[in-house]
């Protein structure tokens, strides 16, 4: 299944792919970012090894519509042309008035024999109208294998649609992942855009959430948390373009060792979406001396009656926190552990599926132990 | 029968003297109050004895049954049976007190087979609604459901020891009484241990109506200028702390100001 991509499937896009110049941090969009580090020419493209569950009862989306929906994609940088050019898609088209009880899970699994190959999976979602589901989209990847992902996502919400995406990296800490998420959501839908980041070398997602139709909604919510020499890096949009839309963005992740995170945030209420409302909340624990994390909410509002607040915090566990919980008798390893899983709690109870709710407080928990050991050894 | 003895504590905080030497001796089922005006030094000798970060002592010890407590972590200091009922409970979000008693009694070894039972039971009995039970560590809690939540804690961790930080500040008349009989039961309670001794800092007699002291004893300028009967509380509703203000001479200047620690409550 897995093998190396010869030719691309997109000649065009490859060859203004090859056109174009590599991103650098000078540019502000990659601004904190480690691009610099990327030797992209040392990664051969090759097919995605990704398997599909919960999406058996759905008809065959319709290719016309998924290239409606592809054609509106907005192409930024050399990896958006790689993408097209090097594409394997996954397109999940849920019909109008269809509500899945069960989530579809997509897995991207990147093998040991991967090694120095980069993988471009594309994932196209449409919620037909007054449609209801989740799709979770996992990144998961050998421990020890040094590959790129650069992955693409395209959803579509249309009227009165309620879709929910989680994607959950687990990647190896020698992958890169450089993705890239568009959302759009058309009259009185309502879009979930929750990321979950674990692993990963460098790790960026790129979020842009535009809202079309008068009376749509988005939340987006992500747990990211980076030990050992990590970097995540999360670039969101929330675009208002219809009148009365409303955006919500909660973010929350924390660094350890010498890891890192950047966090830039923009909400966008053009000159139409009047009567809209946008929040943005991003907080940030270091918890460690050699951890850096940054934070960059930015607004840009273009018309009146909106209502706007953004808030962000970058700080290491409160000492107030620590001693009440001491206090009682709980050893500091033990107690930390409380506030760093407290801290992470209102993400986990957003996440569109809770089966994964305990399994996330254990990796986190082991991240955690982690640190834990190298201070006291 | 256990006993806590306190020595010649002399302390500071931010490399301002506020304790000036305290001596304190409390045996199981006693009740102590400490009475005194702000500055006093009243929430840094809490703070010192619990082992709270930003003190620094410079002489004395805090012995419970003979071990010094100041050498010893915070979270040490609890479990050899030592607690501090907070003036002001930190808020910890996403942590919620089932789930801290859990990590508190298995860190002391203690099964928590039933603990949601007893959390329960203890909820009841100082009318805690239930309805709070599952939110987070003191997160939203009004005054009087702080205080009544610090107390069930104290009731269901069954310390040797307690110190009440201004327990009366922020509550109401029926939760003050909730949470004083409830403290006052544990002093009573005939356990391996004997009864919960018992050092009440307050301003006021309020709360000394309710929970019945042994002993009162007046700290200004950070040291006991006086200590008496439960009278002495009733001698200080009269006279004012102006009485024993000039008690205590010998002691340095006192900060003109109030200190900042007890300005913020630290």
């Amino acid at each position: 299944m897995s093998a190396l991509l010869t030719h691309a499937i997109d000649p065009a896009a490859a060859e203004r792919a090859a056109a174009m110049s590599m991103p650098s941090p000078e540019q502000e969009v990659w601004r904190y970012s480690r691009i610099a580090e990327l030797d992209l020419a040392s990664y051969a493209p090759a097919a995605v090894r990704t398997t599909i569950s919960g999406a058996d009862s759905l008809p065959v989306a319709d290719p016309s519509l998924v290239a409606e929906i592809v054609a509106g994609m907005t192409v930024h940088d050399v990896f958006d042309e790689l993408n097209a050019a090097y594409q394997y898609t996954v397109a999940i088209s849920v019909p109008a008035g269809k509500v899945l009880d069960e989530p579809i899970v997509i897995t991207h699994h990147i093998a040991l024999e991967d090694n120095g190959r980069a993988l471009y999976p594309r994932l196209v979602i449409h919620g037909g109208q007054d449609s209801e589901f989740t799709v979770v989209e996992r990144f998961e990847s050998h421990p020890d294998v040094d590959a790129l992902i650069a992955p693409r996502l395209v959803l579509h919400a249309a009227q009165a649609a309620r879709v929910s995406y989680l994607g959950v990296n687990l990647l190896g800490d020698k992958v890169w992942q450089l993705g890239h998420q568009q959302a759009t959501g058309e009259r009185d839908s309502t879009t979930l855009l929750a990321t979950v980041a674990l692993g990963g070398d460098y790790a960026r997602v790129r979020t842009d959430a535009r809202l079309v139709g008068q009376g749509g909604s988005t939340k987006q919510i992500a747990l990211y948390y980076a030990d050992g020499h990590q970097m995540h890096d999360f670039r969101t949009l929330q675009d208002h373009i219809a009148p009365r839309t409303s955006s919500d963005l909660l973010f929350k992740g924390a660094v350890q060792d010498t890891a890192k995170s950047v966090y830039t945030g923009l909400i966008r209420i053009r000159e139409a979406a009047k009567g809209s409302v946008a929040y943005q909340t991003n907080r940030n624990l270091t918890l460690s001396e050699g951890a850096w994390a940054e934070s960059v909410p930015n607004l840009d509002i273009r018309t009146n009656e909106v209502k706007c607040s953004h808030a962000s915090t970058v700080g290491p566990i409160d000492d107030e926190q620590r001693f009440y919980l001491e206090s009682r008798g709980i050893p500091p390893e033990v107690a930390e552990r409380l506030v760093v899983l407290g801290f992470f709690d209102d993400v986990l109870s957003l996440l569109p599926v809770g089966g994964l709710r305990a399994d996330l407080r254990t990796r986190v928990a082991a991240k955690l132990q982690r640190r834990i050991v190298e201070v006291t050894a | 029968m256990s006993t806590l003895e306190i020595k010649g504590l002399v302390a500071s905080v931010a490399g301002q003297q506020i304790l000036n030497g305290i001596d304190l001796t409390v045996r199981s089922g006693e009740v102590h109050a400490i009475m005194g005006p702000n500055g006093a030094g009243k929430s840094t000798l809490s703070a010192v004895i619990m082992g709270k970060p930003g003190y620094t002592v410079h002489a004395g010890q805090v012995l419970l049954d003979g071990v010094d407590l100041l050498t010893l972590p915070a979270w040490q200091r609890a479990q050899a049976g030592m607690h501090l009922v907070m003036q002001y409970p930190s808020e910890v979000p996403g942590v919620g007190l089932t789930d801290m008693l859990a990590e508190a009694y298995a860190a002391r070894g203690r099964s928590v087979e039933g603990l949601a039972d007893s959390v329960a039971d203890e909820a009841e009995r100082i009318h805690f609604p239930v309805a709070l039970l599952d939110r987070s560590l003191n997160v939203d809690l009004s005054g009087g459901e702080k205080k009544r939540n610090e107390t069930l804690q104290l009731a269901l961790l069954q310390p040797k020891f307690a110190i009440l930080d201004e327990l009366d500040s922020g509550l109401d008349i029926d939760a003050l009484r909730d949470c004083s009989r409830r403290v006052e039961d544990a002093t009573n309670e005939s356990g391996p241990n004997g009864g919960l001794g018992v050092i009440a800092i307050t301003h006021y007699n309020r709360l000394l109506e309710e929970l019945h002291p042994d002993q009162v004893h007046i700290l200004v300028k950070g040291r006991i200028v006086e200590s008496g009967g439960p009278e002495l509380a009733d001698r200080l509703e009269i006279e004012g702390y102006e009485a024993f203000a000039g008690a205590d001479a010998a002691a340095p200047a006192a900060p003109k100001k109030p200190s900042l620690d007890d300005l913020f409550a630290l």
